[in-house]
């Protein structure tokens, strides 16, 4: 064999393989960056009173606390809808569905749903819950809307985590006697559990840091108080660090740090909880 | 005493990979009868059958009447709840449920909203005690059933089985997986329960179907070729295929 | 008992089958409430208007064109930065990179995908945007490419999330066929095992161009907010709007019911169309792959 062209496909190969490993970081260092730089910058803001005060003077000070407490009634509003609705759809897909054109036509509107732009979802939630159905800019149409963006995450994750949990269960179960249901409550839903918390906890990450879907069906610029009822509008933490970055003239810039330190905690929180399910579960299963 | 009989069964699947061919049999109670063969013949199919687990899966078509005590189990009206209890299954692969030993045993009768403790601790004895289990994990019901060895497990899911206290006990290749040792003891388990329940066995050699039949039926791509009493057909096939079958001409 | 075991069997298989026909209503339901409160626009705005190239609502100018140049300029320029560093990174991933940095790497860029988008628009005006008014020595630093720069940031975890699984997915024994017949580990990838993964990647690409053309928080805080058309080279460096950004911006400001309104809603619609688009492009993608190796195992 000609000992050139062996050169030339090693030298191609180095050159391929560090430029690809190059790109690699190119990619990965910024991502560090981006939260070294958060972290830093916003954990100084960070104190008791940050995060337990009402805002003050036009929001240039004092705390953030209606934004926190927002966010967190959105995210379990969220939950308290698109979580039994998710898990359900799913065990529809996992355990009872055949493959038939309905099935089909399910899944392809799953995946469209997960693909509508989240300025949509907020157009339709003005729409539907605020216009139509007269639920007004409040906690409860917010609410609505992040659950229905939220639902795809939590069907596609839920349904994996069922499927994966084996065939052989259900046929014993069935064998001993079992239903449909009892075999599903019993011994799929259980197994599948932490598959499917993985997936509640993503969507629902998913749910907490976003913005546009609740710009006009839930989210106000300040409050001076709590909201009360699921009918009150609410401050949110996206929204409030839209509102402070942009919004609002003379913000003091250890404040918006601390604000998107605080999201990106309450978003990764998430994430991380979610990991660790997921890897605990996986160690500890029997099959 | 005939325990089941099937007449003019016929099943064919979507694919039409296996089928049964107008399979007409009587199984006696109180017997091991076996249904041997190639791969393919259709045992497995048939077997299924007889709790209706077949429901689980596609079928093209199925026709024909299994009777059991007089009641035709494939009617669409039959409670296949019950009919599963009275009939249950062990599979070729051991497959333990994701719980305790105790888990295992009591799953059946909590099914069946069974509660109290008493029937519950009877049942896991009786059970573990007729697989000849009992000794092995008496000390231990509440570890996870996956800890146990093969053929512990494959004992294990006859126990569940027994604890629901079936009239018949279907077994498909229950052996397969399963050492020397472990298959003598189910197999010894088999010989002692035949004296209460009426058992159909799907064994994993031509060898094993000698050894454990009373009745022995042999299956050859959907079709029922011979049905006779063990030790006649071993020794004395009427049919040459029957013959060639076992002297492993074929297989 | 056994009665009522059946009945509640009954009632749990219609409630579970009812929550799974939830997702077709909604995307009808989505539909159907964009229709309603868009369509009514194309009564009040002439279409040759509504196609024209001035955006100026207060003196009823309803040219969507802008805005559609504008989402167009940022994607193409996201998927221009996007498509070679996703891909590049999930062939490194799933190719090149020992397992343990692969275990370690991949979260981490998916949680970038996790980040709420209004947090990187934060950083984009905070660092980004001065830093390209500075380096490039432009009026102002929000700009089409600072959001492509960043709606790049945010395709990336897309792209490397599904490329990976599909390099994943293809068989070890094709891998080990081209290095047995002497082909180095660079010309595998090239030839075999990037190829092998083709729809996959395809549909990594997709989906991460549905991703930036939906995206909104981020791009409506970096990009200058200009509705002027984008379509010289040029314009990448100039303040520009998109269809997302436009309807976030604006449409706390109208009265609902309004031809204003209407004109929102239908870019809505637009953007609905266009998702539908992607994803059904994607998942067919997708599913013809699928179709292709089962004719090929059996």
């Amino acid at each position: 064999m000609n000992r050139r062209i062996i050169f030339d496909r090693f030298l191609i190969q180095r050159f391929g393989i560090s430029l690809l490993t190059l790109v690699a970081f190119l990619t990965v260092i910024p991502i560090i960056a981006v939260f070294a730089y958060i972290i830093s910058k916003g954990a100084p803001a960070l104190s008791w009173q940050f995060l337990s005060a009402m805002p003050s003077d036009g929001m240039r000070a004092g705390g953030i606390l209606p934004a926190i407490v927002g966010t967190f009634y959105l995210t379990l509003g969220t939950a308290i809808i698109s979580v039994p609705l998710g898990i359900a759809a799913a065990i529809y897909l996992a355990e009872y569905a055949s493959e038939n054109w309905l099935t089909r036509l399910i899944r392809i509107a799953i995946i469209n749903l997960a693909g509508i732009p989240s300025v949509v979802y907020g157009l339709f939630g003005l729409g539907l819950f605020v216009l139509f159905l007269k639920f007004g800019t409040s906690i409860l149409a917010a609410s609505l809307t992040l659950s229905i963006m939220t639902l795809p995450v939590i069907i596609s994750a839920s349904e994996e985590a069922l499927r994966t949990v084996p065939q052989a269960f259900r046929t014993v179960s069935i064998s001993l006697g079992g239903t449909r249901w009892q075999t599903i409550r019993k011994i799929i839903l259980p197994q599948a559990l932490p598959g499917i918390i993985t997936g509640v906890i993503l969507g629902l990450e998913r749910a907490a840091g976003e913005t546009a879907p609740i710009l006009f069906t839930g989210a106000a610029f300040f409050l001076p108080h709590l909201p009360n009822s699921p009918l009150d509008a609410t401050m949110a933490l996206p929204y409030h660090l839209f509102v402070i970055s942009t919004q609002v003239p003379g913000m003091p810039i250890q404040i918006q740090y601390g604000t998107a330190l605080v999201l990106i905690i309450f978003v990764l929180g998430m994430n991380v909880t979610a990991t660790i399910i997921r890897s605990r579960a996986r160690a500890r299963r029997q099959w | 005493m005939d325990k089941i009989v099937i007449e003019h069964l016929t099943l064919t699947y979507p694919s039409g990979t296996e089928s049964l061919k107008d399979i007409n049999l009587k199984i006696p109670a109180n017997a091991i009868t076996v249904l041997f063969g190639p791969a393919g013949g259709g045992k497995s199919s048939l077997l299924r059958c007889l709790n209706r687990l077949n429901d689980l899966v596609q079928i093209q078509t199925l026709t024909g009447s299994i009777f059991l005590d007089g009641e035709n189990i494939l009617d669409p009206k039959m409670d296949v709840i019950a009919l599963r209890r009275r009939v249950g299954i062990v599979f070729a692969r051991p497959v333990v449920l994701p719980t305790s030993i105790r888990g295992n045993l009591t799953y059946g009768l909590e099914l069946a909203n069974e509660k109290r403790k008493s029937r519950l601790d009877e049942a896991v004895e009786r059970g573990l005690k007729l697989s000849a289990l009992w000794d092995e994990v008496k000390n231990r019901l509440d570890d996870p059933a996956i800890a146990l060895s093969g053929g512990q497990q494959q004992r294990l899911c006859l126990a569940r089985v027994l604890a629901n206290q079936p009239e018949v006990i279907l077994l498909d290749e229950p052996t397969s997986g399963l050492d020397p040792i472990s298959t003598g003891k189910v197999e010894a388990a088999l010989q002692e329960l035949k004296k209460d329940y009426t058992i159909i066995l799907v064994p994993h050699s031509v060898q094993q179907a000698a050894r454990t039949s009373d009745y022995a039926a042999f299956f050859l791509q959907g079709e029922l070729v011979e049905y006779a009493q063990g030790k006649d057909l071993f020794t004395h096939p009427k049919i040459k295929r029957t013959e060639d079958y076992i002297e492993g001409r074929f297989g | 008992m056994k009665r009522s075991l059946s009945w509640s069997e009954t009632l749990i298989t219609a409630v579970v089958k009812t929550c799974g026909y939830s997702a077709v209503v909604f995307v009808l339901l989505i539909f159907f409430f964009l229709l309603r409160e868009g369509v009514p626009a194309l009564g009040e705005v002439k279409l040759s208007e509504l196609l024209s190239t001035r955006w100026y609502p207060i003196e009823n100018h309803f040219g969507i064109l802008p805005l559609i140049t504008g989402s167009i300029i940022v994607t193409l320029g996201a998927m221009l930065i996007a498509a070679p560093f996703g891909i590049g990174t999930a062939v490194f991933l799933s190719e090149i990179s020992p397992r343990w940095l692969r275990e370690i790497l991949k979260p981490l860029v998916e949680l970038l995908g996790g980040l709420p988008s209004v947090v990187l628009g934060f950083l984009g005006i905070l660092i980004l945007a001065p830093f390209l008014r500075t380096f490039l020595n432009l009026p102002t630093g929000l700009t089409a490419l600072a959001g492509a720069l960043l709606l790049g940031g945010i395709a990336v975890p897309t792209i490397v999330s599904i490329a990976e699984d599909a390099l994943d997915a293809v068989p070890q024994s094709y891998r080990e066929g081209a290095l047995a017949l002497g082909a180095t580990k660079w010309q595998t990838i090239w030839r075999v095992t990037l190829p092998a993964a083709r729809s996959g990647v395809l549909t990594a690409l997709m989906l991460g161009i549905g991703r930036t053309i939906g995206e909104t928080m981020a791009v409506m805080m970096v990009t200058g907010n200009a509705p002027v058309m984008a379509i010289k080279l040029s314009s990448i460096l100039a303040p520009v709007r998109t269809m997302t950004a436009t309807i976030a911006a604006e449409m706390g400001e109208v009265a609902n019911g309004s031809t204003y309104y209407h004109v929102l809603f239908f870019i809505g619609l637009v953007l609905f169309v266009i998702s539908l688009a992607v994803n059904i492009i994607a998942s067919s993608v997708v599913f013809r792959s699928k179709t292709r190796a089962e004719r090929v195992l059996s």
